[in-house]
C-alpha cells in the first residue's frame, strides 16, 4: 500500500491578537499534532464536529494555509517546502470541491470559463481546453445548455457538479471534498455522491471526504479518522469503526446519528452533554473529559496517546481496556 | 462571455439609455461648442447687460452683455474635463490601493490604510491653497489637487470588498489552481469589485465638479473671463435678485451633467453585472 498523502505532526495554530495594540496574543489550535497517511485509491472520511479542524487539514494539504510545524507529504513532494513551481505542479495533481456550491465559481464568469481555467493554466490550446470541457461536463452530467449560463442561474445540484468538473478536468490522482453535500437537498446529494463513486472507478482517484453526515461517510469511505478539537482521537477501517468504536467521542458521534430502522429508537443512548470548549483554551488532559461519562481522574491530568489497538486501528483514550463501548451497537 | 447578451441588456435597460442620451449630448456640444454657440464666450457688450432670456439671447446676458448660452455651451469642455480627470484619478489611485491592501493584509494594509486616513484627514481647500500659492492659479492644478485628495473613499470601499472576495471559496479555489496573486486579483477580484467602483465614480463626478466651483469662486481655480460653468454661477450670485438666470442655468446645465452620468452608471452597473 503506497501512501499518497503523508501527514506527519501536522500543527497548524492561529495567532488572535486582542487587547491594546494586539499585544495580547492568544492562539486557537486548529490542528494539533495530527499524523495520518491516505493510501492510493482509497477514500479517506474525517468526522468531527464543527471546529474539529477537518477543514484546516482539507486546506493544509494544497498549503492553502500554511502549517505551523510539522510535515506534509504529497506523493512523495514535501508540500510545506515547496518552490513556487513545485507546489503549482503538484497543486494540478490535486482537486478541491468545497462546501458551499453557491460561492465556488467565480460569479462574473459562465460555468464553462470556470472549468476551462485550469486547463488554461496548464497551457492547454484553447481548442483542446474547449473539447475537454465539454467531455468533462458531460461526465458530470451537465448539459451543454449548462456551460453558457452563469452560476447563479443553476441550482445547488448543477453548481456542485460544475465545481466538481472544475476540480478532475486536470484529471488529478486526489481530490479533496470538503463537505461537498452538505449544502444540497438530500435527492441531490444521492446524485452527487453516486457521480463521486462513478469518478473514482473511472479515474482511480483518491478522495480526502470531509464531513460530519455519518451515513454518508459510512456510504463512501474506506478508513475514517474521527477528529476533537485539533486531535485525531479515533482511526479505523469503516466497517471495525461501526461495529466497535473504541474512543466515547465515537461512540456518541455514531449514536447522534438517528437510526435508518424506526424500530431502534429506543435503543441505548450515549450522547455527550454540553457544547465543545473553546479552542483558545482547550481543557487539559484529554479534551473530551469535561464532556465525558467515563471520564476519571486521570483523563482530567494526562493526555491519552494514540495508540494501535490492532490492524490500524488507532485511539486515544485512557479508558479503553476497561470499557466495553460495544454495548450499544 | 456573451457579448450579444450585454448588448441586449444594454439596449433594454432604460436608466443606462437615458443617461447615456443626457451624458452624449454633453459631450457632442463639448466637441462642437464653436458651431453651436452663436457668440464667443468672451464677446463682451455692454451696452446689452441684463438681458433677460428670449429671442435674441436664448439665456440672456450677464452684468458684461455676454451671451450666457454661448459661455454655457463653451462651459461643457471644462466640465468634462474637470469630471473626467478627477474620476480618472480617483478611480486608478483608489481602486490600487484598495485591492492592495484588501488583499495581501498585513503591513501592507497597514501602511496603505495609514495613508488613506492621512489623506482623507486633508481638507481639499487648503491643498489646493497650498498648491496655487506656490505654483499660482490654475484650473489644472486645483482639479489634481481635489483629485488627490478623493480617492481616500474609493480606496476604502474597494478594499473592505476585496476582504470579504479574497476568503471566497472561489478564490480559495483559484489559489488552489495555481492563479497568481497578480491573477486572481485582476481576474477574480477586481471584476467583482466593479459594481460599486462604478456607483460610487458616478456619484463622485458631479460632487468633483462642484468641489473645483468653489475653489474656483475663491480666485485658485478659473479665472474670468473664463465660463466654467462654477465661475458663472458665483459671478451670477452678485446680481441674483436682479437677474437670476445668470445663476439659474449653469446650474441647470450641472444637473443635467449630473443626472446623465449617474443614471449612465447605474444602468452600466446592472448590465455588467451577471445577476441581474
Amino acid at each position: 500500500m503506497e501512501a499518497l498523502v503523508e501527514l506527519e505532526r501536522v500543527k497548524k495554530h492561529f495567532v488572535i491578537r486582542d487587547g491594546i495594540l494586539g499585544r495580547r496574543r492568544r492562539f486557537v489550535h486548529a490542528v494539533d499534532d495530527v499524523s495520518l497517511s491516505i493510501v492510493r485509491g482509497e477514500t479517506f472520511g474525517i468526522v468531527g464536529e464543527s471546529g474539529s479542524g477537518k477543514t484546516t487539514i482539507a486546506r493544509i494539504i494544497p498549503r492553502l494555509v500554511n502549517v505551523t510545524s510539522g510535515s506534509v507529504k504529497f506523493s512523495g513532494i514535501d508540500i510545506c517546502r515547496a518552490s513556487g513551481r513545485e507546489l503549482m505542479l503538484a497543486r494540478r495533481r490535486m482537486g478541491i470541491v468545497f462546501q458551499d456550491p453557491a460561492s465556488s465559481l467565480n460569479p462574473r464568469v459562465t460555468v464553462a470559463a470556470s472549468i476551462q481555467r485550469p486547463l488554461q493554466l496548464a497551457g492547454l490550446p484553447a481548442k483542446e481546453a474547449r473539447d475537454r470541457v465539454r467531455e468533462v461536463a458531460e461526465l458530470v452530467n451537465l448539459g451543454t445548455e449548462v456551460l453558457d449560463k452563469f452560476p447563479h442561474e443553476l441550482s445547488g445540484g448543477q453548481q456542485q457538479r460544475a465545481s466538481i468538473a472544475r476540480a478532475i478536468v486536470l484529471r488529478p490522482e486526489f481530490v479533496i471534498l470538503d463537505e461537498p453535500t452538505s449544502a444540497l437537498d438530500v435527492s441531490v446529494q444521492a446524485q452527487v455522491l453516486n457521480l463521486l463513486l462513478d469518478l473514482q472507478q473511472r479515474f482511480s482517484l483518491t478522495y480526502l471526504f470531509i464531513s460530519h453526515n455519518l451515513p454518508v461517510v459510512r456510504y463512501l469511505c474506506d478508513r475514517i479518522a474521527v477528529m476533537y478539537l485539533g486531535k485525531l482521537v479515533e482511526l479505523a477501517s469503516t466497517g471495525v469503526l461501526y461495529r466497535e468504536p473504541l474512543h466515547p467521542y465515537s461512540l456518541a458521534l455514531l449514536m447522534a446519528a438517528p437510526p435508518p430502522d424506526p424500530k431502534m429508537r429506543n435503543r441505548r443512548r450515549f450522547i455527550l452533554t454540553g457544547d465543545p470548549p473553546s479552542l483558545t483554551n482547550p481543557p487539559q488532559g484529554c479534551r473530551l473529559h469535561p464532556r465525558c461519562q467515563f471520564a476519571v481522574e486521570r483523563c482530567r491530568v494526562e493526555e491519552p496517546e494514540l495508540r494501535d489497538y490492532g490492524s490500524g486501528h488507532l485511539a486515544a483514550c485512557h479508558r479503553i481496556g476497561d470499557l466495553d463501548l460495544g454495548f450499544a451497537m | 462571455m456573451s457579448r450579444k447578451r450585454t448588448y441586449l441588456k444594454a439596449a433594454k435597460n432604460g436608466m443606462f439609455i437615458t443617461g447615456t442620451v443626457l451624458f452624449l449630448t454633453v459631450l457632442l456640444v463639448a466637441v462642437f461648442a464653436d458651431r453651436i454657440a452663436p457668440h464667443k464666450y468672451d464677446e463682451m457688450n455692454i451696452e446689452k447687460a441684463f438681458i433677460p432670456p428670449g429671442r435674441a439671447y436664448l439665456f440672456g446676458t450677464d452684468e458684461f452683455g455676454r451671451c450666457l448660452f454661448s459661455r454655457i455651451i463653451y462651459g461643457s469642455r471644462i466640465a468634462l474635463k474637470i469630471g473626467l480627470m478627477v474620476v480618472a484619478i480617483q478611480i486608478s489611485v483608489g481602486v490600487s490601493v484598495g485591492l492592495l491592501a484588501g488583499y495581501f493584509g498585513g503591513k501592507l494594509d497597514m501602511i496603505l490604510s495609514f495613508i488613506t486616513d492621512l489623506t482623507w484627514a486633508m481638507p481639499p481647500v487648503v491643498l489646493s491653497l497650498a498648491i496655487v500659492t506656490v505654483l499660482g492659479p490654475s484650473l489644472e492644478r486645483v482639479v489634481v489637487s481635489t483629485a488627490l485628495v478623493s480617492w481616500p473613499g474609493c480606496a476604502r470601499m474597494v478594499r473592505s470588498k476585496t476582504q470579504s472576495i479574497k476568503n471566497m471559496p472561489f478564490v480559495e479555489a483559484a489559489r488552489a489552481l495555481g492563479e497568481s496573486d497578480l491573477s486572481i486579483i485582476v481576474r477574480y477580484i477586481l471584476p467583482n469589485t466593479l459594481g460599486i467602483v462604478i456607483v460610487l465614480t458616478t456619484l463622485q463626478l458631479p460632487g468633483a465638479i462642484l468641489s473645483t466651483t468653489g475653489l474656483s469662486f475663491l480666485g485658485l481655480g478659473s479665472q474670468p473671463p473664463s465660463p466654467d460653468w462654477g465661475l458663472i454661477l458665483s459671478e451670477g450670485v452678485n446680481y441674483v435678485s436682479k437677474a437670476p438666470w445668470i445663476s439659474i442655468f449653469p446650474g441647470l446645465a450641472l444637473i443635467y451633467t449630473a443626472v446623465g452620468f449617474n443614471l449612465m452608471g447605474e444602468g452600466l452597473r446592472d448590465i455588467l453585472d451577471p445577476r441581474t
